[in-house]
């Protein structure tokens, strides 16, 4: 609490009268400049306030800047100074892409953006792939082709795409479902294809399989299950399963069909952006060549 | 010991004491001496150094700057003479200002605030402008006489509008080659002369002219005890072995005129001091008249106005003038110099000691002087910081001779962390960010060392293979290039472990020593 002032003997100094738990301040005054300095501050701030838009319902303030106008003015820098290298992307090749360092490091860089952007979602940051039918895009499996124009094919006009008249379409029975097959032939069918890549446990029923899958299945999947891409039918001797390789997986896949789907996105990205991400696709090691 | 009083209370009409109180201008008076010499010569010094070291030319080749020292913004480049620092080294920067700090704390322990007193920019602008200021305007009387006219003649107007140009012209010079050390200075130097400063580097040059002229030129002793956060904890580097200014109390005291001396204290009346001050005066020196004659040629000399004689304070930043201001009216009296000098705290408490029972004057100086001991330079707070000092001092000399011109970066992916491939083989891919500082792009082999059994790798897309069949790969010049390595287990032999250890080398075409190698691992499914 405030008291009288006094003088502090040890310094000479006079007192500003607080004190606390029998400590006392000593009055040692601020320059007179330094408050006006304070003072300045708060003329400052309400500058600021009248010209930039910090008062609501003011709209720009005196300066009209908006910050979003701002941005989309910036962007739309960015866009411009990006065009010659987008033009080069454009024009060239793939293989003239990948042998010129400079076009395929922007377009790595480029495309590892756009991939981030568009793709990741059901890809997984780093083509990873997802479970559930979001295969990896690092590995060697390619459900409908890994040269680099098939995978450029691919993203432009989608899988199952319902808006585009050129996209990749295939569609697998429900063989329980729509009763071509009984649970009990199912059984036999998935025994059949685990035996494919050496995991069969019950040699009779895939036995009893073997005609069914040569009925039923080999017209897409192949004589041995090596399956074919101009269906987007998947291997089923390989060690990658898109929807699970264990049985259970296996007899639903074949009870009910398994189809994913991808947009096209020939229409909503830039050619050279799509180029950007077959490159950038190439790069994770799974592409196939050119 | 002295007996601490209680507080008095105060007159009535010191009932209230402001909380605001206005600046006590100074005028510090010029000086001559050892300690003004030195001062002159470091300021000519740092000036020099600061105003000129951005004309120096280094030539760097074709199609690089020729400014010996450059902060290039645009390209993310510091040029230094031979060096140059890409932003990924800031920690050299890091490096120079821990030397920089722990050498200013050595400094402070050895010889109190010399970096403040000497070195300091604040010191050296003000400095300069006083020296410019005591030209235009005269030394201290003349000053205080003007400023306290109640009307300025023509000619006084006319000094303080010269002075104030002329404080902007340095100002102005001061904030113009701040600019230089990040653009080319004689391109920025016609670019002036023409009126065509781009308009961020003009900012950047009122802002350093404004700095300059607002605190060399107004602020000046309020930077230092109002605004620099130093003053405040550099008492605690200091300790009795310290050199520091200081007032040889044991000498000068009881000060008076020199022909009271020989009058008893009683007849002279009290000079206005702190108690505590008088009450030690007291007790140490009893007898008569000191060395001091109470002139005030040291608080006349100081530029931030204190009294060195009451002591160590907050607002002495070492100078020293006072030194050379009382060392000239000592030679005048025909007495020894040194009545204020750098003396450790140890030293004054031994004179004191050594001359208590000696009558004041003259008889003290022998015996006084004498007790002095050379003061311990070798003390826990030095060995420290010399020591943090030298490590970090060959930790960057160390970084600086075994910088490479190439650097090798290896990111392993971790999304996905290993790839299964459709037979069943693991595949792991690694980033390589090759960092080539030289301007020309070269190729290197590489080499992948401790691959598990049966494994293969390679590198995509690179522009071939040298003799040994090793892939190549080729750096970007005074660039960052990325190729991607790739590392295939079969399936039927992979590694034991989950992890296994890589070394990935980068070799001269056809072999040789090593330029770069990094460690990394080759990661499997668990078993």
């Amino acid at each position: 609490m405030a008291n009288a002032p006094e003088r502090d003997a040890h310094s000479g100094t006079t007192t500003t009268g607080h004190e606390w738990d029998g400590l006392k301040e000593l009055n040692t005054p601020l320059p007179t400049w330094w408050l006006w300095t304070f003072y300045a501050t708060i003329l400052f701030s309400v500058v600021w306030l009248v010209l930039y838009p910090a008062l609501p319902f003011t709209g720009t303030g005196l300066l009209g800047s908006i910050a979003r106008q701002e941005a989309d003015a910036d962007h739309a820098a960015r866009i411009t100074a990006a065009e010659p290298m987008l033009a080069r992307l454009r024009q060239a090749s793939q293989p003239e892409i990948l042998a010129d360092p400079e076009l395929r490091a922007y377009a790595i860089a480029g495309g590892r953006t756009a991939f981030g952007n568009t793709c990741a979602g059901c890809h997984g940051a780093g083509g990873q792939g997802a479970p559930g039918g979001f295969p990896s895009l690092a590995d060697d499996d390619w459900l409908w082709g890994g040269h680099l124009a098939e995978i450029e094919q691919t993203i432009r006009h989608g899988i199952r795409a319902p808006d585009d008249a050129e996209t990749r379409l295939s569609q697998m029975p429900r063989f329980l479902a729509d009763g071509m097959l009984t649970a009990m032939q199912v059984n036999d069918v998935a025994e059949y294809v685990l035996g494919l890549s050496g995991r069969g446990t019950d040699a009779t029923a895939a036995a009893r399989g073997a005609p069914l899958f040569a009925e039923n299945c080999v017209a897409c999947h192949g004589e041995r299950g090596e399956g074919n891409r101009e269906l987007g039918a998947p291997s089923l001797a390989d060690a990658v399963w898109l929807y699970g390789g264990d049985k259970a997986s296996v007899v639903r896949s074949i009870s009910f069909a398994r189809a994913g789907v991808m947009p096209a996105w020939g229409a909503r990205l830039d050619p050279a952006v799509i180029r950007m991400l077959v490159v950038y696709l190439h790069s994770l090691g799974g592409t196939e060549g050119q | 010991m002295t007996t601490i009083p209680s507080p008095d209370q105060l007159a009535p009409d010191e009932q209230h004491v402001p909380l605001y109180a206005a600046r006590q201008r100074v005028y510090p008076q010029a000086v001559h001496g050892t300690v003004r010499q030195v001062k002159w010569a470091v300021l000519i010094l740092c000036l020099s150094v600061y105003y000129l070291v951005p004309w120096l030319r280094w030539d760097r080749g074709p199609g690089l700057p020729n400014q010996a020292v450059l902060v290039d913004m645009a390209h993310g480049r510091l040029f230094f003479f031979w060096l140059e620092i890409w932003p990924q080294e800031v920690y050299y920067l890091t490096g120079l200002l821990v030397l920089g700090a722990i050498a200013i704390f050595a400094a402070t322990s050895v010889a109190g605030r010399v970096w403040c007193g000497f070195a300091c920019p604040q010191t050296v602008w003000t400095d300069l402008f006083m020296l410019v200021e005591r030209w235009i305007e005269g030394d201290r009387n003349a000053r205080m006489r003007r400023d306290r006219k109640p009307r300025w003649s023509w000619q006084d107007r006319g000094r303080k509008v010269a002075k104030h140009a002329a404080w902007l012209f340095i100002a102005q010079a001061t904030g113009g080659a701040w600019v230089n050390y990040f653009n080319d200075a004689p391109t920025l130097f016609m670019q002036f002369l023409t009126f065509q400063v781009p308009m961020g580097v003009l900012g950047f040059m009122l802002l350093f002219t404004f700095t300059t002229y607002l605190l060399a030129g107004w602020a000046r002793e309020q930077v230092c005890t109002y605004m620099c956060p130093w003053p405040r904890f550099q008492s605690a580097m200091l300790d009795a072995d310290s050199f520091v200014v200081a007032y040889r109390a044991w000498r000068g005291e009881k000060r008076g005129k020199a022909r009271d001396r020989g009058k008893a204290l009683t007849e002279i009346a009290p000079a206005g001091r702190s108690a505590t001050v008088a009450a030690l005066a007291e007790a140490a020196m009893p007898q008569t008249i000191g060395d001091c004659v109470d002139c005030g040629a040291c608080v006349h000399a100081c530029p931030t106005g204190v009294d060195i004689r009451d002591g160590y304070q907050m607002g002495c930043i070492g100078c020293g003038l006072c030194i050379d201001a009382c060392d000239d009216i000592m030679r005048k009296l025909h007495r020894a110099p040194g009545l204020i000098a750098f003396e450790t705290d140890a030293n004054l408490a031994a004179s004191a000691a050594a001359t208590r029972a000696l009558p004041a004057g003259e008889a003290r100086l022998g015996p006084g002087m004498a007790a002095r001991r050379i003061p311990k330079l070798i003390r826990p707070r030095t060995v420290m910081y010399a020591g943090v000092v030298a490590v970090v001092g060959a930790l960057m000399l160390y970084g600086l001779a075994t910088r490479q011109d190439v650097a090798l970066d290896v990111l392993r992916d971790r999304q996905p962390v290993y790839v299964r491939l459709s037979d069943g083989g693991i595949r792991n891919g690694y980033a390589l960010k090759l960092s080539d500082r030289r301007h020309a792009s070269t190729q290197l082999a590489v080499q992948v060392e401790g691959l598990p059994r049966g494994a293969t790798w390679q590198v995509l897309d690179g522009p071939g293979t040298d003799a040994a069949g090793r892939p190549l790969v080729a750096t970007r010049a005074d660039g960052v290039a990325e190729w991607r390595l790739l590392v295939t287990t079969p399936a039927a032999a992979l590694p034991e472990g989950e992890s296994t250890p890589l070394t990935i080398r980068l070799l001269p075409p056809g072999g040789g020593n090593a330029l770069a190698s990094r460690a990394t691992v080759f990661l499997r499914p668990k078993p």
